[in-house]
């Protein structure tokens, strides 16, 4: 058994898309028709054959409501990680991405929290190294 | 007045929220994530977020924290006038030398 997609709800499929790859740099990598909406995929360049992100419509009505409640307390729908915390946060911030947690020290990683645009607050860590 | 110096004190009373203000003023403007993240990141103590959420309620009922939303995120930060009327209070009542 592997993991070969997981999911976040975004409000707009193609912006989440157009954020998804131009600000964060992921890859389209399945967009078929599904009704009204599109089974749609992004992939990191850096592991094309890897583990794909549906960028998942939120017109169930439990998503908002379960949305705004973690949202409110600041906790991540999903986290990716990254060599290095700072240069992807200055990377990000130049490409007008807000950061509503700038990266600090939580233990064994380094963390910072960003909003997607879509909804969502994205959790980007480096492992520090051991 | 009373009842608010004992909400003040019995916030205080606590390790673990005196260890919440002590973050707080040092990052202020935190979210509860993010106060649990540092709070099991600071000694790996572990809080979960049930106790973290209880923590923070009490300390805001006391007035010691402020509260503002970022974006659709709740954040505190720390309110320190209720903790000077407290001390005052003590200095006041049981300090003060010329009453004594």
């Amino acid at each position: 058994m592997r993991i070969h997609v997981t999911s976040v709800f975004v409000d707009d499929q193609a912006r989440a898309l157009e954020f998804y790859t131009a600000k964060l740099g992921f890859r389209m990598k399945r967009d078929i028709p599904v009704g009204d909406h599109r089974w749609l995929t992004v992939v990191s360049p850096e592991q094309p054959d890897g583990v794909e992100l549906l960028l998942e419509p939120d017109d169930h009505p439990a998503v908002g409501p379960y949305r705004d409640a973690i949202v409110a307390d600041g906790i991540p729908a999903v986290s990716f990680q990254v060599d290095d915390l700072k240069r992807e946060h200055d990377r990000l911030t130049g490409l007008g991405v807000r950061f509503t947690q700038e990266p600090m020290d939580a233990g064994p990683v380094r963390m910072a929290i960003l909003d997607d645009t879509c909804g969502n607050l994205v959790q980007l860590v480096e492992l520090k190294a051991a | 007045m009373d009842e608010k110096l004992n909400l003040v004190f019995k916030a205080l009373a606590h390790t673990e929220r005196r260890r919440i203000l002590t973050s707080l003023r040092l990052r202020p403007n935190q979210s509860l994530f993010e106060i649990c993240v540092s709070a099991t990141s600071g000694d790996g103590a572990g809080l979960t977020r049930q106790t973290v959420s209880q923590h923070l309620s009490t300390l805001e009922r006391a007035g010691l924290l402020e509260i503002a939303w970022v974006g659709r995120t709740k954040t505190h930060a720390v309110r320190l006038e209720p903790l000077r009327r407290a001390i005052d209070f003590l200095g006041d009542t049981y300090l003060d030398e010329e009453a004594s």
